[in-house]
């Protein structure tokens, strides 16, 4: 293993990291506001199926994105009118979206296309394409650093950049706003901030439409920037991936970068299995590596990392006292 | 759910019943599915030409998951659709129970044998296919290094895989050829974010034509390979116009040809026989069209005819990977 092929391996993390990144801090605002959601997965489909077939309609991506968000957070709303409103169970409003999600993208993708839930292949205008920096060619001749930056970093999509961008942004505006202090607030101790006179039910609500934003980006980055075109169940359990992230990162955003780079990481590992072989360790079996991001995830979830503590009030819808 | 389902396949079962008095055709999907612009697609061709050619209907399941095979066949012949033909090796152990049951029903199934009185079994040389691409792609490169990304790791991908290297190989010995295959289980065959990830890794590694035999996870293949320039192989249906100038030909496997065959013989079907069709019953082959007719030139294209010729003459012998489960070469 060269170089060069770490580089292209690092480059593929990034690639797969970034729909992992969008739900993990999806799940962060909702959650670190008191509202599981897993519900992920299925946004994200809506997402991406929305995205794609009205790129695919009018040949512009951006339309597209904007109609994946508003399918994200369509849905994102409904759990919240569900957990917030109406106080029931978020684990099962949560189910319920996946469900309805996986079945109505399959539906009406056929439905509209008639290719079996698929949408047509995307090309040209009607999809992200990868952006390439400034002077790629000459700087990608210096050895070390060059490839780095030319291979690794340079030719993405938008939205990996977005993805990466949005760590920190997602950091600033919970631990250095008055809005996220109030929001970190209502998932640890919504009875201090009713007291305090801040409407609980009106913070979660905008957490859970930040949440939907998010995965719509999410959703989208996967139909119109890694593939061309949407497929059915194509999260294939991204949603999930990210969730075991959120508790690995212990619901903060720095953290939250780390895991999904890591799972991102196992993944592309898991694609590239055959092209590598470890000297002097012999070959790993290929199941074993398709298998490793899983086991990791139970390892995360039986408490290896060190003790996860969720935010306190997170799963309880919050009841007035009358 | 399940109560749901058990309701459905009752009333499906009891539908088919009422109405089908008439034998009528039926046609069974892998999990690929019916678009996925290779093998199932050239199938639903296949039936859809026979349909439009004699005013026939016919039956058709696309199947989700592995449970419902054997549902699914068993839910036709209950049915009364006769022939029953299915696409793609995996119903090769459910059609071996369910052709027993049902003798007086004929079935075919392509891409397996199944030795069954009432079972036409028919099977492609695709290793003589995927030579001639290979061949044409050992011509065409400029890298010196060629790819390949097989669908679900199986014996008859493995085939694909195998004449492939034997063609590159005969076009230049010193040609490398990168392979990969998608995955280990049926969603393999419906993966286009994997393909194009294997595909940008061997692109990475120098290829500069890759050829794909795994259905619907193809489309990110030859997506990958267009979109970076390079030149992809399509396969099993003719896939040189979906991107057209960046996909090199297409081995083509005449699936199309198989089911209408089936469906146009009927209910005299003639089974408890193999067909195999090779280079010589142009049941297999390679696509030149107008998409492409700009990246074969016409020494390459000559080259190419004369060694089909060998084959089909018996001069060139194309190893077939399933017959001692091993390749000479890689």
């Amino acid at each position: 293993m060269d170089y060069l092929t770490i580089i292209q391996i690092l480059d593929s993390m990034l690639r797969l990291s970034a729909p992992l990144i969008f739900a993990c801090l999806a799940g962060l605002f909702s959650e670190r506001s008191g509202i599981f959601d897993i519900g992920l997965e299925g946004k994200m489909l809506a997402s991406a199926f929305f995205s794609a077939a009205m790129a695919a309609a009018t040949g512009s991506v951006w339309l597209g994105l904007m109609a994946g968000l508003t399918a994200s957070m369509i849905l994102a709303a409904i759990h919240g009118v569900a957990s917030i409103t109406f106080q029931g169970n978020q684990l099962i409003s949560g189910v319920a979206i996946n469900f309805l999600a996986s079945g109505m993208t399959a539906l009406i993708g056929q439905n509209w296309f008639r290719l079996g839930g698929r949408t047509p292949s995307l090309s040209g205008d009607s999809r992200f394409l990868p952006i390439d920096f400034p002077f790629t060619e000459s700087i990608g001749k210096i050895p070390i650093v060059g490839p780095i930056y030319s291979d690794l970093l340079s030719g993405h999509t938008i939205l990996v950049y977005i993805a990466l961008i949005t760590v920190p942004v997602t950091w600033w505006l919970l631990f250095r706003t008055r809005f996220g202090l109030r929001l970190r607030a209502v998932g640890e101790n919504p009875e201090a901030v009713d007291t305090g006179g801040v409407s609980v039910s009106f913070l979660r609500y905008r957490a859970v439409l930040i949440c939907g934003l998010l995965c719509g980006l999410g959703g989208a980055y996967l139909a119109t920037g890694m593939a061309a075109g949407f497929i059915r169940d194509m999260t294939a359990g991204k949603g999930f991936i990210a969730l075991a992230a959120l508790i690995f990162a212990k619901w903060r955003p720095g953290y939250a970068l780390y895991a999904c780079l890591l799972f991102g990481l196992l993944e592309a590992i898991a694609i590239r299995y055959q092209n590598i072989t470890i000297e002097g360790f012999g070959t790993i079996p290929v199941q074993f590596m398709q298998a490793l991001p899983y086991i990791l995830t139970i390892v995360i979830l039986a408490g290896l990392v060190g003790k996860a503590i969720p935010p306190k009030a997170g799963g309880e819808p919050y009841i007035k006292e009358r | 759910m399940k109560i749901f389902k058990g309701t459905l396949a009752t009333l499906f079962t009891l539908s088919f019943m009422g109405v089908s008095l008439s034998a009528e055709p039926a046609i069974i999907y892998d999990v690929g599915g019916k678009f996925d612009k290779s093998f199932n697609e050239s199938a639903w061709t296949g039936a859809e030409q026979w349909k439009n050619e004699t005013g026939g209907t016919y039956r058709e399941i696309e199947i989700q998951s592995e449970a419902q095979r054997e549902q699914a066949l068993r839910r036709l012949a209950e049915g009364g659709s006769n022939p029953i033909v299915m696409t793609g090796f995996a119903f090769g152990s459910v059609l071996d129970n369910v052709a027993p049951d049902f003798p007086d029903t004929n079935f075919a199934i392509i891409d397996f044998v199944v030795p069954h009185p009432n079972v036409k079994s028919i099977v492609f040389k695709e290793h003589e296919g995927s030579y001639m691409v290979g061949l044409i792609a050992g011509m065409t490169t400029a890298s010196n290094t060629v790819g390949f990304v097989g669908g679900m790791d199986i014996p008859l991908i493995r085939r694909f895989g195998c004449g492939y290297v034997q063609g590159v190989k005969a076009a230049n010995p010193d040609i490398n050829v990168i392979q990969n295959m998608t995955g280990n289980d049926p969603s393999a065959w419906n993966d286009p974010v994997k393909g194009g990830e294997l595909t940008k890794a061997q692109i990475a590694s120098g290829a500069d034509v890759v050829y794909h035999a795994a259905g619907g996870t193809g489309v990110g293949v030859l997506q990958a390979a267009a979109d970076a320039g390079i030149l992809g192989i399509g396969v099993d249906a003719n896939q040189n116009h979906l991107h057209p100038g960046s996909v090199l030909t297409s081995m083509l496997k005449r699936v199309d040809v198989a089911v209408y065959n089936s469906f146009s013989e009927g209910e005299n079907l003639a089974v408890d026989q193999v067909v195999v069709l090779g280079l010589e019953q142009e049941g297999v082959g390679f696509a030149v069209d107008e998409n492409n007719k700009d990246l074969i030139s016409a020494e390459v294209l000559a080259k190419a005819l004369a060694v089909q010729e060998d084959i089909i003459n018996g001069n060139i012998v194309v190893h077939d990977y399933t017959t001692d489960d091993s390749c000479p070469v890689s």
